[in-house]
């Protein structure tokens, strides 16, 4: 089985978030880039299947030379070979299709994506890419099988979850639950040494078009302080949200 | 010019989601001069969309379709979105809806904004404003395709009544094998409990609730709220909650009108998650913890204490007012 996990590099999840040039750009002064969590469960579940079923796993991610040190990491921890697509990645569908020509090239049975990337909060890429090659396609997936070409797969539902079964070739939008969070791995230093000798092939784009552009970018309003209302006088509370707040 | 929206049922029932799409495309269809056209899916009170400003209803009535299926539910839509020549496209953001997206985006060669949180700033250029950066953010984004595709987040639009009769008229999509080739065998849900995706209220706990045992109390609150139950991350990595309750910037966005945070830190990546809901109310021993500085109203003092106070409290009021 070949297996392609697709990899964005995004802002950890600890960065305050600024804008700059006019509030049109994503400020990345001071930001730490990091595997997007959704695809750190995917690489994990992938390295599984991997040292299980014998699968060989590349990872891709479209992005400038800046994201090197992220797809080195997923390298490290254990990804055979890398692909970086050298554009910026500003719409879903421009993005979706560069992963659907790579996907073809390499004719990978699985592709592991995330439910949505935390930077832009798309959640359409692994979608796209699926209807793009006409692949079968599991979205908030928390819980694959692979058994030959069949696949049963968990995904997530409002208010709980559904079993389904489908074939390969895949494409799944993964999420925490495809592994535990105890599962997920840091590289060691045979990892990274290893990784530093491992293929990280850079492609050129295809021409596509971006239906979508952000403009303009702001920040949530400032919050008012907190009221604070006495431990002991809880009745106040109640008071509060009923006249005040009208939510109850 | 139609604006088309797609209101969900589940079990012959519209969700409240279904409404508030409906509001939405309304607003929208009278922004840019036309009518709203829904289309539903073995629904059975298609007439109660009239009240939210649709004027017609193309009624899919087919027993194949009776459980959700991501892709052939996109593409009767984008079927019906054709047939109707509809040019913006007005979805909600549960997670159902949130699978079909990207499926009928690519059907229609359309480009989707999901997270929309107001009206459009303008319809022409067409430019919504969303939520981003796990909703530490908001964005505003222009769709440039001749299709536009929008996702509506909860509870931000609202609910609009707009008094119009919707005619019906039956939809028969053609479908194909290819459409079903991922089959759902078991959908475990949890009935008679208000999901966090719907709830107007949603009450968590946090690591500072000590183990899983002591969740009766949160229980009992929500109940008396008619609250959804939710936690933050340790808590359903720790295996006291389920994974499916965690919310924050990698679990469940929460957009509800009231949030209770009981023994939660407030660290960035869980107030992220709970930004977007209009009222916080945090219960925590330590007056330091962050999330006094996001919440509304707060009580300092230990949770064992106060929740069954609370509770009590909330149960005289709703004696009062009942
Ligand atoms: C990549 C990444 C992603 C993450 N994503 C998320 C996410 O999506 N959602 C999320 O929630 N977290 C997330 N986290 C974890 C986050 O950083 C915090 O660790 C977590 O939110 C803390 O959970 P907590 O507040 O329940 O526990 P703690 O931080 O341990 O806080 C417990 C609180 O309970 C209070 N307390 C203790 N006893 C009592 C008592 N008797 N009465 C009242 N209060 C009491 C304490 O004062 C304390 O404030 C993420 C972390 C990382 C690294
Ligand atoms: N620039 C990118 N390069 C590679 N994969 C990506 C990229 N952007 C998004 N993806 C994949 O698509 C998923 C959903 O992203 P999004 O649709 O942007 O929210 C991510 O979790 C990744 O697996």
């Amino acid at each position: 089985m070949k297996i392609l996990v697709c990899i964005s590099n995004v802002p950890d999840t600890t960065s305050k978030i600024n804008f700059t040039e006019g509030d049109t750009k994503f400020d990345t002064n001071g930001v730490q880039f990091v595997i997007n969590p959704n695809d750190e469960f995917g690489l994990t579940r992938a390295m599984w299947f991997k040292e299980k079923q014998g699968a060989t796993v590349h990872v891709v991610t479209v992005g400038g030379a800046q994201t090197e040190p992220t797809i080195r990491k997923a390298l490290a921890i254990g990804a055979d070979e890398a692909i970086r697509v050298n554009a910026e990645p500003t719409d879903g569908f421009f993005v979706a299709k560069q992963l659907a020509e790579v996907v073809k090239s390499g004719g990978y049975d699985l592709v592991i994506a995330g439910r949505e990337s935390i930077d832009y909060n798309g959640g359409m890429v692994p979608g796209i890419l699926a209807t793009l090659l006409d692949m079968n396609f599991v979205n908030m997936c928390i819980g694959l099988e692979i058994d030959g070409t069949n696949a049963t797969a968990l995904r997530e539902i409002d208010g709980g979850k559904e079993k389904l079964t489908t074939s390969l070739p895949l494409v799944i939008g993964g999420q925490k639950g495809l592994v535990e969070e105890s599962d997920l791995r840091i590289p060691n230093m045979r990892g990274i040494m290893m990784a530093r000798k491992k293929a990280l092939n850079v492609v050129e784009p295809v021409d596509a078009p971006q239906p979508t552009n952000d403009q303009k970018f702001e920040k949530p309003a400032a919050k008012g302080p907190v009221k604070l209302v006495d431990a002991e006088n809880v009745g106040e509370l109640v008071n509060l949200l009923h006249n005040e707040a009208k939510v109850i | 010019m139609s604006v088309l929206v797609y209101t969900e049922s589940l079990k012959g029932k519209f969700k409240k989601n279904a409404f508030e799409a409906a509001s939405y495309a309304y607003k929208v269809a009278q922004d840019m001069g036309g009518s709203v056209t829904a289309v539903t899916f073995n629904s059975e009170n298609d007439a109660e969309l009239g009240a939210y400003g649709v004027s017609k209803v193309l009624k899919i009535s087919n027993d194949k379709l009776g459980t959700f299926n991501a892709k052939a539910y996109a593409d009767a839509l984008s079927q019906a979105a054709e047939a109707e020549g509809a040019k913006v496209i007005i979805l909600s953001s549960s997670a159902d809806t949130k699978y079909l997206a990207p499926i009928l985006t690519t059907k229609l060669n359309a480009g989707y904004v999901p997270n929309v949180v107001a009206a459009p700033d303008s319809t022409s250029p067409f430019v919504v404003k969303r939520t981003a950066f796990s909703n530490k953010g908001f964005a505003h984004t222009e769709i440039t395709s001749d299709v536009k595709i929008i996702g509506v987040s909860s509870n931000a639009f609202g609910v609009v009544e707009n008094n119009t009769t919707a005619s019906l008229e039956n939809f028969n999509p053609s479908l194909n094998d290819g459409d079903f080739a991922v089959q759902s065998v078991e959908v475990d849900r949890v009935t008679g409990k208000v999901t966090i995706a719907d709830a107007d209220i949603v009450v968590s706990g946090g690591r500072g609730l000590k183990g899983p045992e002591n969740w009766g109390m949160i229980e009992e609150l929500a109940e008396v709220l008619g609250a959804a139950t939710a936690c933050s991350k340790p808590v359903s990595d720790l295996g006291w909650r389920p994974h499916g309750e965690h919310v924050g910037q990698t679990g469940k966005p929460v957009a509800s009108n009231l949030y209770i945070a009981i023994g939660i830190s407030g660290a960035i990546q869980h107030l992220a998650g709970v930004s977007s809901s209009k009222v916080k109310v945090v219960i925590n021993n330590d007056p330091e913890a962050p999330f006094f500085k996001a919440a509304d109203y707060g009580i300092v003092g230990d949770a064992f204490e106060v929740v069954p106070k609370l509770i009590e409290k909330l149960k005289e009021f709703k004696a009062q007012n009942a």
